[in-house]
């Protein structure tokens, strides 16, 4: 009875992920025929220096990701985790942003951010009226505000439910001792949240290797090669060049980085895993 | 439920951090909801955050002219056959899975707990080979095929979780009576894990509604396009007409803020889906 599902998924992901690295040596337009090309596109991609800067691109947005979207999403869980009305409601509307498409949420900002009808008119401010996505120095901290816009509710979302499983006895017993709200959050709350912050770092640091749609509608890689991040780099090579066997070597690329990743962060956590319940 | 009673004294600092995040959410939603009922000169020349003078629809008109209706019918189509795949195929293995428990079966689960760690954006290439080699390029079920593939491992896995916390004892009983496999699936399992079934589907419909990469690689034709890809090029087609676009952001958006509206609980742990723990 697994046949069915087996199949689907060996054709269109298993199949493809070996395929991928098989096309890595193979010269191939997209459209005619293929030819053997040995390591050439290898070569090729690892002597580029695009190929380092969309590599470091992307190491950018996976950090400085990870930096802003981590602190607010915790604090936000933690704030709305909490019981009372306007707190509910606060919840329903910082999911909103997960209900839009990334194709939708780039173009509200592209419009958004224009310098000719956006909001940097709407203050009368002299900092708001900058080229947001223009100019090659403020793009990807830009993209990597939107990238926090558009996350940010899911994990708010992540933290809320490893919030609400903390026992309240070790908030009852924090207080009868007489520590404050800042001493239970870094005593009580945060050791607790262990797992969640685990969790949802893992997910937001390999997923942000895979950012593609909303930088593209974005973006498209500008200005210049500014945001031009890994999947990015991988796609343009490929279907805008046309030159599908570099584009599948930075392919590869991108899966090694992604399971080195995640296989780093499980190690991590299993080392950890031994004092999970101290304290409980 | 272990929320801590004791929050009663305000928190100035977290109050702050909670307004100053709602107003960074809202006011792109805002802005994008005030210009979309802009008209052209109105665009120009007034404040972008003040209310239009005078609000109009003729955006939304424009909008639903230029065959808006084709593209959200693709993109039901394309959720609703993927979810049906997706949702059927993942039924049956997180049932084989469980119910077998032989060495096989445990390597099963683990392939598809492997297929969680594969990045999609990888395999475009290999897939865009596959579907055009299959005769498949710019249909909508070469959007629906891979998309199934890529929403079958998660399925499967959070499906075979909830199945696991069936007693035993129910499908043997039902054994005993004489009820193959399939009558199992159909009078047994599908009632029992009816909830997690909606909150999978809900989670696998709302990627595949939302999703941009496969249908931008696979199709190329207006025929064909599906409502992200149609977002794209209203851009590139209507230029400076923003209102009109941001009137097509609005309305793409509105199937599924009907569904938030509707069914809340379903949607808030349909997306954290076998995360939330």
């Amino acid at each position: 009875m697994a046949v069915p599902a087996l199949l689907f998924f060996g054709v269109f992901a298993l199949v493809p992920l070996v395929g991928v690295v098989l096309l890595s040596f193979v010269s191939w337009d997209g459209i005619s025929g293929m030819s053997w090309a040995g390591l050439v596109n290898w070569f090729n991609v690892l002597g580029d220096s695009m190929t380092y800067q969309a590599l470091w691109l992307s190491v950018q947005v996976m950090v400085l990701s990870w930096l802003v979207q981590t602190p607010i999403s915790m604090l936000l869980g933690v704030f709305i985790a909490a019981r009372g009305r306007y707190r509910a409601l606060l919840g329903v509307l910082y999911f909103l942003p997960m209900l839009l498409s990334s194709a939708a949420i780039a173009i509200a900002f592209k419009a958004l951010l224009d310098p000719n009808f956006g909001m940097s008119l709407a203050f009368g401010i002299e900092a708001f009226a900058q080229d947001w996505l223009g100019d090659r120095d403020l793009a990807l901290y830009v993209v990597i505000f939107v990238i926090a816009w558009q996350f940010v509710p899911f994990h708010t979302l992540l933290y809320q439910a490893g919030v609400r499983q903390i026992p309240a006895s070790l908030y009852e017993a924090a207080e009868i001792d007489g520590a404050g709200r800042v001493r239970q959050f870094f005593h009580i709350t945060l050791p607790q949240l262990r797992y969640t912050i685990i969790t949802s770092s893992t997910l937001m640091l390999v997923g942000s290797l895979t950012y593609f749609d909303l930088v593209y509608v974005l973006t498209e890689g500008g200005p210049g090669n500014a945001t031009r991040i890994l999947p990015l780099d991988m796609y343009l090579t490929g279907f805008r060049a046309n030159n599908m066997g570099a584009a599948s070597v930075l392919a590869v690329l991108l899966v090694g980085t992604g399971l080195a990743l995640a296989l780093g962060l499980s190690r991590l956590s299993s080392f950890r895993r031994g004092s999970q319940l101290e304290g409980a | 439920m272990a929320v801590n009673v004791t929050r009663t004294r305000i928190n100035v600092p977290g109050g702050v951090l909670a307004f100053g995040w709602l107003l960074v959410v809202l006011l792109p939603v805002y802005y994008v909801v005030l210009t979309s009922l802009r008209s052209m000169e109105g665009f120009y020349s007034s404040n972008p955050l003040l209310p239009p003078a005078e609000p109009t629809v003729d955006n939304y008109g424009r909008v639903l002219e230029d065959d808006f209706l084709r593209y959200l019918l693709n993109s039901v189509v394309v959720t609703l056959g993927t979810v049906a795949i997706t949702v059927t195929v993942s039924l049956m293995a997180a049932y084989y899975v469980v119910r077998n428990g032989g060495r096989l079966a445990g390597l099963t689960y683990k392939a598809f707990l492997l297929g969680l760690a594969i990045p999609l954006q990888a395999t475009i290439i290999p897939v865009y080979y596959l579907i055009t080699r299959a005769h498949l390029y710019d249909t909508l079920l070469a959007i629906i095929l891979p998309s199934a593939a890529f929403a079958i491992p998660l399925t499967v896995i959070i499906l075979a979780n909830f199945l696991r916390d069936v007693p035993g004892e129910l499908f043997e009983s039902m054994r005993l009576d004489g009820a193959g496999h399939w009558r199992m699936l159909f009078s047994l399992v599908l009632p029992l894990v009816r909830p997690a079934v909606v909150t999978v589907a809900v989670y696998d419909g709302l990627q595949v509604w939302n999703g941009f990469l496969y249908p931008l690689i696979l199709t190329q034709s207006p025929d064909q396009r599906v409502l992200p890809l149609a977002l794209w090029s209203f851009q590139g087609q209507f230029q400076v007409d923003i209102p009109a676009v941001l009137a097509a952001v609005v309305l793409s958006t509105l199937p599924v803020l009907a569904l938030y509206i509707v069914g809340r609980r379903q949607l808030v742990s349909g997306l954290t889906a076998g995360f939330g723990r």
